[in-house]
């Protein structure tokens, strides 16, 4: 096998999981506005190619950290779209036994350690999921995704600041989406790029990527891995991207300029991804093929999802301990 | 020079906190101590002496001034195979990482569907007496009682510091540990190795037949000698030392009164919010029967903590307070 045929497998790999994702997103949609999704989604449609690069720059058991926006990283690091969908759905067969939601989807098993909706929380507990793994010698590295939102939040500046000190395996990758809920982050923030802008202070690497092209994603979270595995310490990366749906819920992000949209819309890192794999030589019915898996498993994720049961009510007062209870007094 | 044989007798509360952390960083390399100058200063209090020189610098981590980094890495790394016993230096500055104690740590296990576990201990110096002004001397124990999902530990003497110490960092479950500032200095007899108090066990200090005097941390000093004062006056106070509030011991409680049938509780957090009402709610709940009196909840005041000594004891409990709460109830 040539480097090209295995860039290519690869990619496809790659493109079926972004694929697996957005319709995962589409399906999540589609279910909060028909009323069997409560509470709020905050969708990653336009996201995927950051959890799928990343994930593919990473070691199995390297540790990820993400946000409310973290339906892709779950994915990404061994979450089914059918354990995901569930969750949203209240399911007793959801990721989280129907007791996290769409915002705290986590994958234990695949060290995905979980998606937390308090901006900025998690970039110090990767700071401590690093400083674990250079005290176990286990040459693990924490990787904590955020929203540009995040940047501007105390979290963000102690966990850059403590991380640098201690030298410790960690990136930090912001997905710029260009909006912090329904707000320009340009707008509220003192530098010009949120993430990247501020790595300086802290002495560490601070790179701009396409956030959109997998491949780059990958190469960039790759050569940064590299370094932190090296024991060169933490940097930053920001990856430039854009949501494809709202910030929440049924948000139509009229706020967004037209043209800026449109000019997104086509800057989509599915179709990045297809015109890589036809440089590549592979046929559109290769491709064709991925999409129609990719909808398969998410069709069937969609019917085994709205199958399952609710979880027993007895379940709420299970896991607040180690012991699986919940008693608080004798 | 230090007499060797008093040392081996007696320990302070002080020394306390450092040797039980050291006897289960020497039995289980996972605990590691990370916090403000925690290192070779040995803490503004002194309670980590001794750590840096036996543990080194990959087991005991001197941070910036950065709470929410600390309790966030401290969660990290129990997340991932570690049990760090993180310091927050006032029991005040908890509010600086609060979300951590109210929106993260004591919820992952829960949210995750019970995928992950949090063992770790938040230590922190608590509580008033000493003159350090609104910001440096509160007791925040009650803080943390308003949410589920923590432990909460507050000893009372040297012995109960090691003992609980020990079942805190052994514990599977978060731990947030209130050292009183009023009792660092205090001695009492060092515990034989091994020694493990489990968390959610009070303690009878004190038997007594016609009152409970219920109390946390330095509030049961305070009601052992309210209780010496009584006794002079022919009233025979039980007290009992709570010693967490997470879990709560209340069948110890509910068995002190059916001997005793009056209930006064010792409080130097706020009454407002306070954790004697939670308490005393369970009381009326399952042992309004065994009442013969009101009960009195004796309690800080509902203002900020000032400055000036006068001003100081005037704003939480003292004996005088105290004595004065029980007698009120003589007359039922």
């Amino acid at each position: 096998m040539t480097d090209r045929d295995a860039s290519r497998d690869e990619l496809l790999v790659l493109y079926e999981q972004m694929a697996v994702i957005r319709r995962t997103e589409k399906a999540a949609h589609d279910l909060f506005m028909s009323g069997l999704v409560k509470g709020t989604t905050h969708l990653a449609a336009g996201h995927e190619a950051i959890a799928v690069g990343a994930s593919a720059a990473l070691r199995d058991d390297d540790y990820v950290f993400a946000t409310y926006r973290g339906h892709h990283h779950a994915m990404a690091r061994g979450a089914t779209p059918e354990e995901c969908l569930a969750e949203l759905m209240s399911r007793a067969t959801g990721l989280c036994r129907a007791k996290g939601g769409s915002m705290h989807l986590t994958k234990a098993t695949g060290n995905m350690l979980g998606s937390y909706a308090i901006v900025g929380a998690h970039l110090p507990m990767a700071v401590g999921a690093a400083w674990s793994a250079r005290l176990r010698g286990t040459g693990q590295i924490a990787v904590a995704f955020f929203g540009d939102g995040a940047t501007n939040i105390g979290a963000f500046h102690e966990a850059l600041n403590l991380a640098a000190v201690w030298k410790l395996p960690v990136l930090f990758v912001c997905e710029n989406n260009l909006y912090m809920e329904y707000t320009p982050i340009a707008d509220v923030t003192a530098v010009a790029r949120p993430a990247a802008d501020r790595a300086p202070s802290y002495g560490i690497p601070g790179e701009v990527v396409d956030g959109n092209d997998v491949v780059a994603v990958r190469d960039a979270v790759a050569a940064l891995a590299r370094r932190a595995r090296a024991g060169e310490g933490p940097a930053l990366l920001e990856a430039e991207t854009y949501r494809h749906f709202g910030h929440s819920r049924a948000d139509p992000a009229t706020y967004r300029p037209a043209e800026e949209v449109e000019r997104w819309l086509k800057h989509d890192p599915l179709d990045l991804a297809r015109g890589r794999l036809a440089e590549l030589g592979v046929p559109e019915e290769t491709l064709t093929a991925a999409d129609e898996r990719a909808r398969d498993v998410v069709q069937k994720a969609i019917d085994a999802a709205k199958n399952a049961p609710p979880p027993d009510p007895a379940e709420a007062l299970t896991d607040v301990w180690a012991d699986g209870g919940a008693a608080w007094r004798t | 020079m230090a007499d060797l044989s008093t040392a081996r007798d007696v320990i302070t509360y002080r020394d306390a906190v450092a040797e039980g952390i050291a006897r289960e960083m020497r039995r289980d390399p996972a605990v590691v101590c990370l916090g403000e100058d925690i290192g070779e200063a040995g803490g503004v209090f002194k309670t980590t002496v001794g750590l840096f020189k036996e543990f080194g610098p990959e087991r005991v981590w001197d941070t910036p001034i950065s709470e929410q980094a600390i309790v966030g890495a401290a969660m990290g790394a129990a997340m991932t195979g570690m049990r760090p016993v993180a310091e927050i230096m006032f029991s005040d500055f908890l509010a600086c990482c609060w979300d951590y104690l109210a929106n993260e740590i004591p919820k992952v296990r829960y949210m995750t569907g019970g995928q992950v576990t949090v063992p770790l201990v938040v230590r922190t110096a608590n509580g008033g007496g000493l003159g350090f002004g609104a910001q440096h001397s509160q007791s925040t124990e009650n803080w943390a009682f308003t949410v589920p999902g923590l432990k909460i530990a507050a000893p009372a003497t040297p012995a109960d510091v090691i003992g609980m110490m020990a079942a805190a960092i052994r514990s599977d479950d978060p731990v947030v540990f209130f050292e009183h500032k009023g009792l660092l200095a205090s001695k009492g007899a060092p515990p034989p190795p091994g020694h493990v108090v489990e968390l959610g066990r009070a303690a009878v200090v004190r038997e007594g037949a016609d009152v409970t005097l219920v109390a946390l941390a330095a509030m049961v000093p305070l009601a052992l000698q309210a209780a010496a004062r009584l006794a002079e006056e022919g009233i025979d106070a039980e007290v009992v030392d709570l010693r967490c509030l997470v879990p709560l011991d209340t069948a110890t409680v509910l068995a002190s009164l059916a001997k005793t049938s009056r209930l006064v509780t010792v409080e130097e957090n706020p009454y407002q919010g306070g954790w004697g009402a939670t308490l005393v709610s369970v009381v009326a709940d399952e042992g309004f029967s065994l009442l013969d009196a009101p009960v009195r909840r004796v309690a800080g005041e509902c203002v900020p903590l000032p400055f000036a000594d006068a001003l100081e004891e005037r704003v939480i409990p003292t004996v005088d307070k105290l004595v004065a709460g029980v007698r009120s109830l003589a007359a039922y």
